[in-house]
């Protein structure tokens, strides 16, 4: 452990047939993803305030919340439909309340349920406010749509420059995959989509751009050593001699957001465990989608003389 | 490349003690006043507080402007002899139609309105703010898009004055105050967890004159006469009291007002002193109208309207108009700080309180540890010695990084807290390319120097391209997302970019020290 290292993830002379599976890779994300987005339509995505709008409070009362006295409180200060349920602990209560009308009447509300709430139960005390307008949601969400797509673009022109085009498409491609299964995930686990969560999923493109840039170098760097190989031996070769790099990067970042999502809060824990899950499907996508996309579209395209060295 | 001069080497440490320096104001106050002590902040998800995010009413803007530009447009065209006219502002298109009975006149009533036309002083073009379009019988008075801009400019800058000196009248410590986009205002209140009692000083417009009254009108008549409004009466008596609508004074002359308590009845009123100008205009109101009503508005409602019972040439006044304590102290504070230019809107609300900001960061604080932990661990037990040099470079980048958000006087978030420990994960990422490719060199049977010298340069390249994409999309989540979310942009960029130093730069220094030392005949990969 502190001179030499203990283990390695697998062996150097590791040799997988990862073509091989190639359409079964394709086949299993597309499916995947396909039912990603049938998930995105039904039952949807459970928007967070940021993009839904409405009004979220939480409220920490001092012995175990009494439900009943809250949604009775609630329901005498005239307030139509909340939603109230115990937050993580039992003396923590959410309340949420959908898109008012108008901005002033969030603002009545608001202080309706304070009130409302503080008189239901003694010591009772609203900790966390967040009231998002019709219109300001509508342009949080047209931002984090616009930083997605934008983000997405650059990464195709970057490594359309820095590599031949066939890279760019099966990086951006492959992206695109891995971005619907997320979406699928956040679906099908009911973790709030809100900005945050645009962040995590930005990050899980760049953390996966990462990993097909590893792997691409690879198949570069071997397009020029040897000439002759065929196009699926060679992307074979690469993978198999990058293996130890994918898995390893992947790993260090897993281990990194696993705390977060066990105990790093409320807040933060669906952020890391959509974390989690785009670092699996994001290094499992390089090896079986972004190499298979690549063997398609570069069979017999990818001139090798051409392939000059790119500092 | 295995070579460092002196300077190399006494630089790349200097880049991590400066890092250990520009972090200490974080953890240490100010040794000295001279010194630039510059810390992260802590986000209001993190310490408590209050975010609200207020707009500014344009169409209210642009509707007192061009009923103000009506008035004007008459008087106008009154002086220049037009007869029988009518001005109709039209506030949803922008613009003020006049129609004419008598064609004739056409010209004279276009060359009358043109004098109402002003070239903006502090627009960016030096076209006229009017645009106008004349066909026979009727002139189409529109504001142009610049000095629509130049008002919006102008409404948000006096707003976010105004904001200020109101909440700074109620003791909030640091607020932060400032705009965003064309017409929003951020407004940022550490510390406070309910700002229930801000958004309502912030949520009145605060506009108080001083009119006379229309003593003939019937309050009771369906629609008022010219010149005149009906507004209602502040307080327990119901009612409608007809005010003139010309503004005898404007609360923009008052120079002081205090709440107090009248010695004789105990009620809460609000003293107020008038500036030279309000003073002398109250002064001649006051004596051409002794025995008649004058109303208080405040905001289109009447809080007092009492007898005049002498003149009033001293400057100051009283006013009464059932008030509680708290009223009366918010209408002086309200009256001192001014009236806003239109009104305001809390179009989100973000509050924290206290403890739960303390609980994120005692859960986060954690993850992070132990999120640190593991991936030293995994560093040390899967690549032995150049993990641990890994790692150091690991904790230098965590310092460095510390060091320059603190330069930035970045603001750091819970969402910030993740992406350092993300960056942590990513950091190493580096070290690992190494590594595997100066292992590969050496199955390919290089010599050791000649391995790690090769496993750098040939890992560089690759380190680049993936963290620049990286680096890119995270960018691009500052400039488009906005709130917490920015702060994990920050703390990831800023992290990527250190990583790129502490893991290629340190790594290698040790790497080669280590091997200067040692010379050793393979290396442990």
């Amino acid at each position: 452990m502190f001179i030499r290292p203990m283990f390695r993830i697998v062996r150097d002379d590791t040799k997988i047939n990862f073509m091989r599976g190639r359409h079964a890779g394709l086949i299993v994300s597309a499916i995947l993803s396909i039912a990603s987005i049938i998930l995105f339509f039904a039952p949807g995505l459970h928007y967070g305030i940021d993009f839904s709008g409405g009004i979220v409070m939480e409220v920490r009362t001092p012995a175990p919340a009494d439900f009943t006295k809250i949604r009775d409180a609630l329901a005498a200060a005239g307030i139509r439909e909340p939603g109230v349920q115990r937050f993580g602990e039992d003396i923590s209560v959410a309340i949420r309340l959908p898109t008012q009308p108008t901005e002033a009447a969030t603002q009545v509300i608001v202080s309706k349920v304070r009130a409302a709430v503080e008189a239901a139960q003694p010591g009772a005390r609203v900790v966390r406010t967040d009231a998002v307008g019709a219109s300001v949601s509508s342009e949080l969400f047209r931002d984090g749509m616009l930083a997605l797509s934008v983000s997405m673009l650059m990464i195709l022109v970057y490594i359309w420059f820095r590599f031949e085009w066939q890279f760019a498409v099966g990086a951006v491609v492959t992206l695109i995959l891995d971005v619907t299964k997320a979406i699928g995930f956040l679906a099908l686990t009911r973790i709030e989509f809100d900005l945050v969560m645009v962040g995590a999923i930005l990050t899980i493109i760049g953390y996966s751009t990462n990993d097909k840039v590893v792997v691409y170098d690879r198949m570069r760097e071997n397009l020029r050593k040897y000439k002759t190989m065929p196009l699926r031996e060679l992307i074979d070769l690469s993978i198999n001699e990058t293996l130890n790099r994918t898995l390893g990067t992947s790993m260090t970042v897993f281990l990194a957001s696993l705390p977060l999502a066990l105990f790093g809060g409320s807040a933060l824990s669906g952020f890391a465990w959509v974390m989690l899950f785009g670092i699996v499907v994001g290094t499992s996508s390089s090896i079986f989608i972004a190499a298979p996309i690549l063997l398609f579209l570069g069979e017999n395209r990818l001139r090798r003389d051409m392939v000059a060295p790119k500092p | 490349m295995m070579y460092f001069s002196r300077l190399k080497t006494a630089m790349i440490l200097g880049v991590c003690l400066l890092g250990i320096v520009f972090s200490l104001p974080n953890v240490m106050p100010a040794p000295a006043r001279f010194l630039p002590w510059r810390a992260i902040h802590l986000g209001l998800d993190l310490r408590g507080g209050s975010y609200l995010l207020l707009e500014v009413d344009m169409a209210a803007v642009i509707k007192e402007r061009l009923d103000s530009l009506a008035d004007s447009a008459r008087q106008g065209l009154r002086r220049a002899g037009v007869p029988r006219f009518v001005v109709t502002p039209q506030a949803a298109q922008n613009r003020m139609v006049v129609r004419l009975e008598d064609q004739t006149k056409q010209d004279a009533a276009l060359a009358a309105l043109k004098e109402l036309s002003s070239v903006p002083t502090t627009g960016v073009t030096n076209r006229p703010d009017l645009d106008f379009e004349s066909t026979p019988g009727q002139i189409v008075v529109t504001l142009s898009a610049p000095a629509l801009i130049d008002r919006a400019t102008a409404a948000v800058q006096q707003s976010i004055e105004i904001v200020r000196r109101r909440i700074d009248e109620t003791g909030v410590v640091d607020p932060i105050i400032t705009r965003q986009g064309e017409s929003r205002i951020v407004v940022q209140l550490p510390g406070v967890e309910d700002p229930n009692r801000i958004k309502e000083l912030l949520g009145k417009t605060a506009r108080m004159t001083f009119r006379l009254t229309d003593e003939s009108a019937n309050v009771a008549a369906p629609v008022p006469p010219p010149g005149v409004d009906f507004l209602p009466l502040e307080g327990p008596r119901a009612g409608k009291i007809a005010v003139r609508r010309r503004v005898e004074v404007d609360g923009a002359n008052l120079t002081d007002a205090r709440a107090g308590q009248n010695p004789q009845t105990g009620e809460w009123v609000v003293n107020f002193t008038f500036d030279s100008i309000g003073t002398r205009r109250f002064a001649e109101v006051s004596r051409n109208n002794v025995g008649h009503p004058f109303a208080i508005v405040l905001d289109d409602k009447v809080i007092s309207a009492p007898n005049i019972r002498e003149p009033i040439t001293g400057g100051r006044g009283q006013i009464s108009g059932n008030f509680t304590a708290a009223g009366a102290t918010d209408l002086s504070v309200l009256l001192r700080a001014g009236a806003l230019p239109a009104p305001l809107t809390v179009v989100e609300e973000r509050s924290v309180g206290p403890e739960l900001g303390a609980d994120a960061i005692r859960a986060g604080a954690l993850a992070l540890a132990v999120g640190f932990v593991m991936v030293m661990v995994y560093m040390a037990v899967f690549y032995g010695l150049f993990g641990w040099m890994a790692n150091v470079a690991l904790l230098a980048n965590l310092v460095v990084m510390l060091g320059v958000l603190s330069l930035l006087e970045a603001t750091l978030t819970l969402p910030g807290m993740a992406g350092i420990l993300l960056t942590l994960g990513m950091a190493v990422d580096a070290n690992i390319l190494i590594n595997e490719r100066i292992r590969e060199e050496v199955l390919n049977g290089r010599t050791p120097l000649n391995a790690m010298e090769t496993g750098f340069k040939r890992a560089f390249s690759t380190i680049i391209d993936s963290n620049a994409t990286a680096f890119l999309s995270h960018v691009m989540l500052f400039v488009f997302g906005s709130g917490p979310v920015r702060g994990f942009a920050v703390t990831i960029t800023v992290g990527i970019a250190t990583s790129l130093f502490t893991a290629t730069m340190l790594a290698r220094l040790l790497m080669v020290r280590w091997y200067a030392a040692n010379r050793p005949a393979a290396l442990p990969v």
